[in-house]
């Protein structure tokens, strides 16, 4: 039996439920899942103004608490905060490691970018046109599976930080090297796949992202736990959390996670295997605990999913708000005046009425009564100064437009777009690279 | 009789690229035969089409009493390129608890 603990389910999740973990749960493995689709193509822009950058920017703040607890309890991480740049962080996390007076080793996994390799004529999977007729490729990483994760714990290390990881994998991996798992034992695989992708996004599955006040009661958001699972050699598993935390754990809260992003449960797609989540078997067997069986999967693809990253021009975004007597006819109106001024420089513009339904995409339609609106305009440009027009002209609408505006506030942000492509597994060569601390 | 799917199911909304996957439970298992007979992929595009432009698909899963919608072109372009307030689509899951259902037989 192991107990895997996942403690950050996105790149900005809570710090301390973590060291939480850590100190009271017996973790056998920690992971934290800190990569979104996006995340790397930032990061590869950071690389490149500084090549020791480009990793997770909360590494230090998120790993400097946790390694003495990593050391005191025994417990391995794996993580991909390596985002752009793995072996930086490794070199980073040894720093920090340095720096408390432990003795470390950190085995880095590299290999998931794909840059030099992917054609940027080939078609993105989304809608069929070139990769690089989206914009300026940023970066291209594949989604890396368990197998590349294997040599790494086999180290023995510590820590083991990648870049672009498949997120169940990071689950997936050391259950196969604890137990010894074959990574063609699709039944095993395919159920640990599910564990996986369960664990992935943290509080998901103990009561983050899932009350509805009076419908569905969540006690204790505001300290909410982290989820940790105990699994045996053939992959039965009981998720539970530590007692005394905030969240819940049930049947309902787990059922939602297994069914969440995915686009087909006979067939979710990983680098490790295709699983089926058909015959998963979700049931309470104590308080705040659920066993979880039945996982299974055909074998892997030939081929791994590549997240091309490319620059998306700069989003220009203002607001303002109308309240009071006749505040939708004077928000319309603004919208109108704006619309009017900025869709000749900016074609993709967006004009909508927060608090309305722009939730929906809508545009000032059937609106229900209500005092107050806030108008919203946003669009995108190719350089920042346009897209920074829709700002000021927000702002113009304090005197130039109609009466009683308040609370003008523009933006400007620059974009980072993602289309995928597929690449052919055998091009893709995952490595370790093992870095140790001084003492 | 008519009645909210809010007071019988809950959702989860995720995504994927341009798709929204919603995924509809059954509070009490013995209303998933309802669900399944009253949410058809038909009746969820109709009540979400102002968001929603590409096709419904969707996947039955009696083993947890739910039922699995994939809807495409959904998020305008995507998470990372949309331009809406709610570029991940989350506020759907709530929309399609709005949905009225027939509940007689």
């Amino acid at each position: 039996m192991i107990r895997i603990g996942c403690g950050a389910g996105f790149g900005g999740d809570r710090l301390e439920p973590a060291v939480t973990l850590l100190e009271r749960a017996g973790l056998d493995y920690l992971v934290l899942e800190c990569l979104a689709e996006r995340t790397i193509g930032l990061g590869q822009k950071r690389r490149m103004h500084d090549p020791e950058a480009g990793y997770d920017p909360l590494l230090d703040r998120r790993l400097a608490p946790l390694l003495p607890l990593l050391k005191r309890h025994g417990t391995r991480l794996i993580t991909n905060m390596g985002s752009a740049n793995p072996l930086a962080a490794g070199r980073r996390v040894v720093r920090l490691a340095e720096e408390a007076g432990m003795a470390l080793t950190v085995a880095v996994v590299t290999g998931d970018d794909v840059l030099g390799i992917i054609d940027p004529a080939a078609p993105s999977l989304e809608n069929g046109r070139p990769l690089s007729g989206h914009g300026p490729i940023l970066s291209a990483n594949a989604y890396l599976g368990a197998d590349a994760l294997l040599p790494a714990l086999e180290t023995g290390a510590d820590v083991v930080i990648t870049g672009r990881v498949a997120d169940p994998s990071l689950v997936v991996a050391p259950l196969a090297h604890r137990f010894g798992w074959k990574l063609d034992d699709w039944d095993r695989i395919g159920q640990a796949t599910v564990i996986g992708h369960l664990l992935e996004c943290a509080g998901q599955i103990t009561g983050g992202y899932f009350a509805d006040p009076g419908r569905k009661d969540v006690p204790g958001l505001a300290d909410l736990g982290f989820p940790f699972a105990d699994i045996d050699a053939e992959g039965r598993c009981r998720i539970g959390k530590l007692a005394g935390t905030g969240g819940l754990i049930t049947a309902a809260t787990v059922k939602e996670q297994l069914l969440y992003e995915v686009t087909d449960p006979s067939g979710y797609v990983t680098p490790d295997a295709v699983a089926d989540f058909r015959a998963v078997r979700i049931t309470p067997t104590g308080p705040d605990q659920v066993e979880v069986v039945g996982g299974t999967a055909k074998p892997r693809p030939d081929t791994l999913k590549v997240s091309v990253g490319y620059h998306a021009g700069f989003v220009g975004e203002g607001e303002i708000s109308y309240a009071g007597a006749n505040a939708l006819g004077r928000a319309r109106l603004a919208g109108r005046i704006l619309d009017e001024r900025l869709r000749p420089s900016i074609p993709e513009l967006t004009v909508e009425c927060l608090g309305g339904e722009a939730y929906r995409h809508g545009f000032l339609e059937g609106l229900p009564p209500t005092v107050e609106y806030r108008l919203r305009v946003v669009g995108r440009a190719a350089d920042a100064a346009t897209a920074g027009e829709i700002g000021r002209e927000v702002e113009a609408m304090l005197t130039n437009g109609p009466a009683g505006g308040g609370g003008a506030r523009g933006s400007v942000r620059e974009t980072v777009g993602i289309v995928s492509t597929l690449v052919e597994r055998s091009r893709v060569r995952p490595q370790v690279t093992v870095v140790e601390s001084a003492r | 009789m008519k009645i909210r799917l809010h007071e019988i199911a809950h959702c989860r909304a995720g995504d994927k690229g341009d798709t929204s996957t919603l995924s509809l439970f059954a509070f009490d298992e013995r209303h998933y035969t309802l669900l399944r007979r009253e949410v058809t992929a038909e009746a969820v595009g109709r009540h979400l089409s102002r968001t929603v432009r590409g096709e419904v698909v969707r996947f039955e899963m009696p083993n947890v009493a739910a039922l699995q919608f994939v809807c495409r072109q959904a998020l305008r372009s995507g998470v990372t390129t949309s331009l809406a307030i709610d570029p991940h689509g989350k506020c759907l899951s709530s929309e399609l608890l709005e949905m009225e259902i027939e509940a007689g037989e």
